[in-house]
């Protein structure tokens, strides 16, 4: 047992390449996982378009009051806030990508709420507008601000909540009413009581009840009015403020549809990435490579078998799995040939960085688990929303995600898929790039490859 | 480093001209010079890491070399690895379809029946070479080399996997191509095979080429009395200083 041990090692000792990669792997993931977990999360820059004029952001509610700026404060600290003037200005932004978002705070807010609390009447309503580019990033930005909407919500619930509570404890006990601008004395109902009960003790069987049964009435009227106001007070706490959704012209991409070019573009990679790397390994491993440049065929045409085949293979099966998603889910046939061209070019760049891999590695096994273990952090990599992560690492894994495959393809899939933006062309010259720059490295590891 | 099909030298197929192989500071063949003629059977003997493979490698166009020239035949050079370069995934005759389509020959089917019958091998035809032995697997590798009927092939150590029987057989086998004009050049650890079967003999040490002739010029170069020429090989790399 103890020499099977130091065989192990030895040999492990001698693949380098393979040592070097469990070692540096775990490393990386960790490395990755604790900056992200240690980094504050990231702000959506959103546009703010506050319409109330200044100093009339408070609502009254008795005598409770809420700071609307409060918790607008709230909020920019949550957010990235971008102060704009006007409407046209908020979807101009949002548009050219400089916010993910607008908020627009119509100037009535405040009395749309108080009239809604007081009286059951109106429709206190605020405008967000979100960029349809990335599903991810926009449902981060809804998330954000929903949450803070939530927030005034729960406050202005809370408070309401406190004016009815009092009301109804005067209802009970007595006191003064301010109703209408006008200070009602209210008798509550175990005054009435006492003053009943003690009436109908004292009097005599033929005295005139005229006095307090008058008072009786009168508590009787403004209990009512006060159970009445307290109706529509307590229907508004669930849900005072309505947020309108507006998405930007461009179609938005469903978040089934976004699901679904994930899951071509994972299965694509897997099929190209091991496909490429282990048969170009296998040349070697069959001491079949030095026979073949002989003349037979060369290095770049072997490279480019080895890219075409994967890509086809890769192409053909995840175009089937598109064809077979798309009985559950709405991808736009009409852009059949889109979908095509999207899977091709994936295929390529996915397959030239497999052949890669292969080149380096040399071996079937390693390139193998060279493949696979490079997968998994360019997927997820590529999938964390730009806004969700603080601004270094957001650079950082922009720069990784430029240098692989996955986000291009990614794009260029579900543009194709949906049709939403960004434009199809751009991740389709990106990947042409990537799959020229990872031959390119290809051809440069064949030259110790023989 | 270049290569021509023309030799230069009256009647050789293959010629090299000051051909050197460096591996960074470490030299592999120093510049070396010589022809081979038609039909000739060239044995390269020499220790180990003497570069017996790297100078095969060079003259098949698998190794670039650092310096020098390659002057090659007007036909094809045949190429047999020292490991048997087959899918072993495939069959013996898909194997040897494959190249024969690859060499572009006119008659792929017509090639693999030729090879299967002139290494005994058609009843073996639909196995898998994985599934075969070492000894047959080296066979459908030297077949392979075979098929673009090279003016010249190499071999590097082709016996070294082979029992006695089969390497009877395949010595019978090369003579038969040398016997046809076919120039036949092989590198062995076995220096006792080198002297039975080689015309020529080329001794490679450190990279230096110390010696070319026939077996008899070796032994006669140690001054004879010498037990085999195993000895007489031994003799003659001790009075070089190896």
């Amino acid at each position: 047992m103890r020499w099977l041990f130091v065989k192990d090692l030895q040999i492990l000792k001698r693949s380098p390449l393979l040592v070097g990669l469990l070692v540096v792997y775990p490393i990386a993931l960790a490395l990755m996982i604790g900056f992200a977990l240690s980094s504050p999360p990231g702000k959506p820059t959103v546009a703010i378009l506050n319409e109330v004029p200044p100093g009339q952001g408070t609502l009254s509610f008795g005598d409770q009051r809420i700071s609307i700026s409060q918790y607008a404060k709230q909020l920019f600290d949550s957010i990235k806030p971008l102060k704009v003037n006007s409407r046209d200005e908020a979807i101009s932004k949002v548009r050219s990508g400089a916010a993910a978002a607008a908020l627009i705070v119509p100037s009535d807010i405040p009395a749309q709420i108080e009239s809604l609390v007081t009286q059951g009447v109106g429709n206190p309503t605020v405008e967000l507008i979100l960029n349809s580019k990335d599903p991810l990033e926009r449902q981060f930005a809804e998330q954000t601000i929903n949450a803070r909407v939530n927030e005034v919500e729960q406050a202005v619930s809370k408070q309401v909540l406190r004016v009815a509570i009092s009301d109804l404890q005067q209802v009970l006990n007595g006191g003064k009413l301010q109703f209408l601008g006008q200070s009602v004395p209210l008798l509550g109902l175990r005054n009435s009581r006492e003053i009943i009960q003690g009436t109908i003790a004292s009097l005599p069987p033929d005295s005139p009840l005229r006095p307090a049964l008058k008072q009786v009435a009168n508590f009787a009227n403004v209990a009512i009015q006060g159970l009445g106001f307290a109706s529509p007070v307590l229907g508004s706490i669930g849900k005072p403020l309505t947020v309108e959704t507006t998405q930007l012209a461009g179609k938005t991409t469903p978040t089934d549809t976004y699901a679904a070019a994930i899951a071509v573009i994972v299965s694509l990679m897997f099929v190209a990435l091991l496909l490429a790397s282990a048969l170009l390994a296998m040349e070697r491993s069959e001491n079949a490579y030095s026979r073949l440049i002989r003349g037979l065929v060369s290095p770049s045409g072997l490279l480019s078998e080895k890219v075409g085949l994967s890509a086809v293979c890769a192409g053909v099966l995840t175009l089937a799995m598109a064809m077979l998603v798309s009985l559950f889910v709405h991808l736009e046939w009409a852009r059949f040939p889109l979908w095509v061209l999207a899977l091709a070019f994936a295929g390529l760049a996915f397959g030239a960085l497999g052949v890669a891999i292969g080149g380096i590695a040399r071996e079937v096994s390693t390139a193998s688990l060279m493949a696979f273990l490079l997968s998994l952090p360019i997927a997820f990599l590529a999938l964390v929303p730009a806004n969700a992560v603080s601004g270094g690492l957001k650079s950082v894994l922009d720069a990784i995600s430029f240098f692989f495959p996955f986000k291009a393809a990614l794009q260029a899939v579900n543009n194709a898929f949906s049709g939403t933006s960004p434009e199809i062309w751009g991740p389709l010259l990106h990947l042409a790039v990537l799959a020229l720059a990872f031959a390119a490295l290809a051809r440069l590891a064949l030259r110790r490859f023989a | 480093m270049s290569t021509s099909t023309d030799t230069g030298h009256h009647g050789a197929t293959l010629a090299v001209r000051e051909v050197t192989k460096r591996f960074g500071s470490r030299t592999a063949v120093a510049p070396i010079s010589f022809a081979l003629e038609p039909g000739q059977l060239v044995g390269i003997i020499g220790p180990n890491g003497a570069g017996k493979t790297t100078l095969l490698s060079i003259l098949a166009g698998v190794t670039p070399a650092t310096a020098g020239e390659v002057l090659k035949p007007v036909g094809k050079i045949g190429w047999v690895p020292q490991q048997p370069a087959l899918y072993s995934k495939l069959s013996v005759a898909e194997n040897l379809r494959l190249f024969a389509r690859m060499e572009k020959l006119d008659d792929p089917e017509k090639a693999v029946g030729r090879m299967l019958g002139q290494t005994d091998l058609e009843d073996r035809a639909d196995d898998e070479v994985g599934r075969l032995s070492g000894g047959n697997q080296q066979r459908v590798n030297i077949a392979i080399g075979l098929l673009c009927a090279p003016a010249v092939l190499l071999l590097d150590e082709p016996s070294a996997s082979l029992d006695p029987r089969q390497r009877e057989r395949l010595w019978e086998f090369i003579g038969g191509l040398a016997g046809g004009g076919t120039t036949v050049v092989f590198s062995t650890h076995n220096v006792a095979e080198a002297e039975r079967y080689a015309d020529r003999l080329l001794v490679l040490v450190d990279g230096d080429l110390l010696f070319t002739g026939t077996p008899a010029e070796l032994e006669q170069t140690v001054g004879g009395g010498s037990r085999d020429f195993e000895a007489a090989f031994v003799r003659f790399l001790h009075e070089r200083g190896h």
